[in-house]
């Protein structure tokens, strides 16, 4: 799945530029309304950063898996609130199945583990799809459809779709759809070897990757304002009990880049979606999530008061942690379906399966 | 600001996994022959030298040293690989693997060349067992307030005090022994201690055992009366301990002998719910697998980029806290999840005697090398706050 992985690190400042400049979690948590985020998408599309994973011969910018990821992880780090994760996952979706890519942003469905969609051989697809992320504001659903002969990728308008909008916890729109016999823009069947899961596999190794981010601002903001907070006379962080809380946030900011970091590998250099990506995927998601849930109790409990208020940013992070620990798959649900692979494969196994990389 | 923390995702060479083959046959023809039982709970604490001899035989004992020692010159990889898969096998590693973690690297650092070229080749043939001398009744965590006391004299030092704590003192061969040379200074308190390597043959040392809760002989008292140590025995700088004890390396923290001490639980765990296990049982297993691979995708990360040439000191300390916490809380875990098991599976009574065993023994994992409290302070100076 490699495919010119070596340009990184240029494609990377400069995505951490547009974000800096237009995307800056402070500008944004003050603004009154929407109006950033035009400009911020344009120049995200501009800069090919949400066809990061399709070919330049098919009309992105090929950077390639591994800095696409190492892009969603500096999303992460300034709590980016608009569809370039979904976008990039929607594209790379159509592009596994060799469909045009449209212009503007994509959502994917399912977003979760447990919903299915059926597609018919002449592009009819049915089912549900409980809060997949922007739907509402994306003009196209890349979506993972199962066929009478396997798994299709498919392009479907979300005007076509019965779409009921609502909000993820971090106040970003999310939609919950129906699929009665809409007919696709396009589908064709994803490759042999691909597997239903794939989807899946690759969400929870996006929002691991965007949680790692996250959580490493979090940390970063965290540490910044016990060095500064000044209580009984000393800045707090020179407190032990505070020390030993930053130490615990920083181990769980550990663990979540590792994970996250060694998934996105794991794909990377996989031929297919096979049991040692869902190992890794699946440990991504379950682990990153935990990290999620503890790292931002952490520092909820650091910054006191001034954190749990609307005009500190600390929240823009938390709610997006929350928000994406539950999609693509909970830790959980992961878990579970960790757990019974294991078991079917037996406790001899088990080291076996651990130690294969 | 603090530094990112950053992980590389190293994947292991395949020479590590070729080793990794080559060590599962050895094991299994150890294990064939009655050497140890890897089920046995604790096997992997235990002293064997002649085991240890057949290790060092096929080379595997001081894997990254320099050939002039008796080394080998491979990977921390390699090293990675042998190190785990001895500890998931239950292998009695006990006689050789302190030196070949800690004391030869230290010796090849502050000792002289004569005092290399005669114990590291030995180390490496499995012939020779370190213990370390550092805690003292009144002196654990806080190192410096050591009074273990070496006294200048003709042609070397007189050593009087106690170390306790000290595991597997009783086989050793050698301590590498933290001893007050000087009084501390008025502005460091750290200064005067030196660190020693002591012949634990010579006369004047006399060893007391301190059984664990459970029974199990690890633990010794070492008394020190009037010990005579050569000039040629002080390990670098007289008074200068602080500089080097505390420049101690990531990879001594982030082996995997650091999460994977109770492991045996978890597989006992798997064995027992069976292949088809409830929906919490199901889901706490994998909960506990997630981590586990995390931890270890952690901690290969550490030793590929100590490979590389890099100093994961800040990520070293965190493998070692999150994975002594884990492998401490498995037990309990798995104590849970195994609550509504079957009474009357095949498996239950082995499982319980892991899970006692494993109990028992939980409490030390956040102690030994360096405590919870100690390795937060030190991430803590990594995040700048201190």
């Amino acid at each position: 799945m490699s495919d010119g992985d070596d340009i990184g690190s240029l494609v990377i400042e400069s995505a951490d530029r547009i974000f800096r400049d237009l995307c800056d979690p402070q500008t944004v948590n003050n603004a009154s309304g929407d109006s950033w985020k035009e400009p911020l998408w344009r120049e995200l599309e501009a800069g090919g950063l949400t066809l990061s994973w399709i070919p330049e011969e098919r009309g992105g910018s090929g950077v390639g898996l591994t800095a696409g990821f190492d892009i969603l992880k500096v999303s992460g780090q300034y709590a980016v609130p608009v569809p370039l994760a979904e976008t990039m996952l929607g594209a790379w979706l159509l592009a596994q199945a060799g469909l045009e890519i449209p212009q503007g942003p994509i959502s994917v469905a399912p977003g979760n583990l447990r919903d299915r969609l059926a597609i018919t051989g002449d592009g009819i697809v049915s089912g549900h799809a409980a809060r997949v992320p922007f739907a509402g504001e994306a003009a196209h659903l890349a979506i993972l459809a199962m066929g009478e002969e396997g798994p299709f990728a498919a392009l479907v308008g979300t005007r076509d779709c019965n779409i009921v909008p609502s909000q993820t916890i971090a106040g970003d729109p999310q939609g919950h759809v129906s699929f009665d016999g809409v007919q696709a823009k396009a589908h064709g069947a994803l490759p042999g070897g691909a597997g239903e899961g794939m989807l899946m596999l690759m969400g929870a190794a996006v929002r691991s990757m965007q949680m790692a981010g996250a959580l490493q601002a979090v940390l970063d903001m965290t540490v910044g304002y016990a060095q500064e907070r000044m209580a009984f006379g000393r800045p707090i962080g020179k407190f032990q009990a505070i020390q030993h809380s930053l130490a615990r946030l920083a181990g769980e900011v550990a663990a979540a880049a590792a994970v996250s970091g060694s998934a996105a590998d794991a794909i990377v250099h996989a031929r297919e979606f096979d049991d040692s990506v869902f190992l890794e995927a699946a440990s991504a998601k379950v682990r990153t999530g935990e990290a999620a849930g503890d790292g931002a109790a952490i520092a909820h409990q650091v910054f006191g008061a001034i954190g749990f208020t609307q005009e500190h940013i600390l929240h823009r992070y938390v709610r997006r942690l929350w928000a994406w620990r539950d999609e693509f798959g909970s830790e959980s649900e992961w878990a579970e379906r960790l757990g019974r692979h294991v078991a079917a494969a037996g406790a001899d196994e088990l080291w076996p399966m651990l130690a294969a990389r | 600001m603090s530094q990112p923390i950053y992980f590389d995702p190293v994947r292991l060479p395949p020479e590590a996994q070729s080793l990794r083959e080559e060590v599962r046959a050895f094991l299994a023809e150890e294990i064939a022959a009655g050497t140890f039982d890897p089920h046995s709970m604790g096997a992997g604490d235990r002293f064997n030298r002649e085991f240890s001899r057949r290790v060092g035989a096929r080379g595997w004992i001081g894997l990254t040293w320099p050939k002039k020692y008796g080394g080998h010159e491979r990977s921390f990889l390699e090293r990675f690989v042998l190190t785990e898969e001895f500890r998931v096998a239950n292998a009695p590693a006990w006689g050789h693997f302190v030196a070949d973690r800690q004391s030869g690297p230290m010796l090849m650092k502050y000792a002289g060349e004569d005092i290399c070229m005669d114990i590291l080749p030995r180390i490496c043939r499995g012939e020779c067992c370190f213990c370390i001398g550092m805690s003292e009744p009144n002196s654990g965590s806080d190192l410096f307030a050591a009074k273990t006391k070496a006294e200048k004299v003709d042609g070397g030092w007189k050593i009087n005090g106690t170390k306790v704590w000290t595991s597997i003192a009783h086989h050793a061969d050698y301590m590498i022994g933290l001893f007050r040379t000087s009084p501390p200074t008025e502005d460091n308190r750290r200064h005067g201690l030196t660190q020693f390597l002591v012949d634990m043959t010579l006369p004047g040392i006399t060893i007391n055992p301190i059984p664990w809760p459970n029974g199990a002989l690890d633990f010794n008292e070492v008394v020190l009366e009037d010990v005579f140590i050569p000039d040629s025995h002080v390990l670098g700088d007289v008074d200068m301990a602080w500089k080097q004890a505390t420049s101690e390396l990531a990879y001594e923290r982030s082996g995997p002998e650091r999460f994977l001490e109770t492991f045996y639980v978890l597989v006992g765990l798997v064995r027992l719910l069976g292949e088809n296990p409830d929906t919490r049982g199901a889901e706490g297993v994998g909960r506990l697998v997630a981590q586990l691979h995390t931890l270890r995708r952690m901690s290969v990360s550490v030793n590929g980029m100590l490979q590389a040439g890099k100093e994961p000191v800040l990520e070293g300390s965190i493998v070692k806290d999150l994975g002594t916490i884990w492998e401490q809380a498995l037990p309990a875990r798995a104590r849970d999840l195994a609550a509504f098991a079957d009474p009357q599976s095949a498996n239950m009574v082995s499982f319980h005697e892991q899970l006692e065993y494993a109990t028992m023994s939980a409490p030390k994992l956040t102690i030994q090398g360096g405590t919870t409290e100690v390795l937060r302070g030190i991430i803590a100076r990594g995040l700048g706050l201190r």
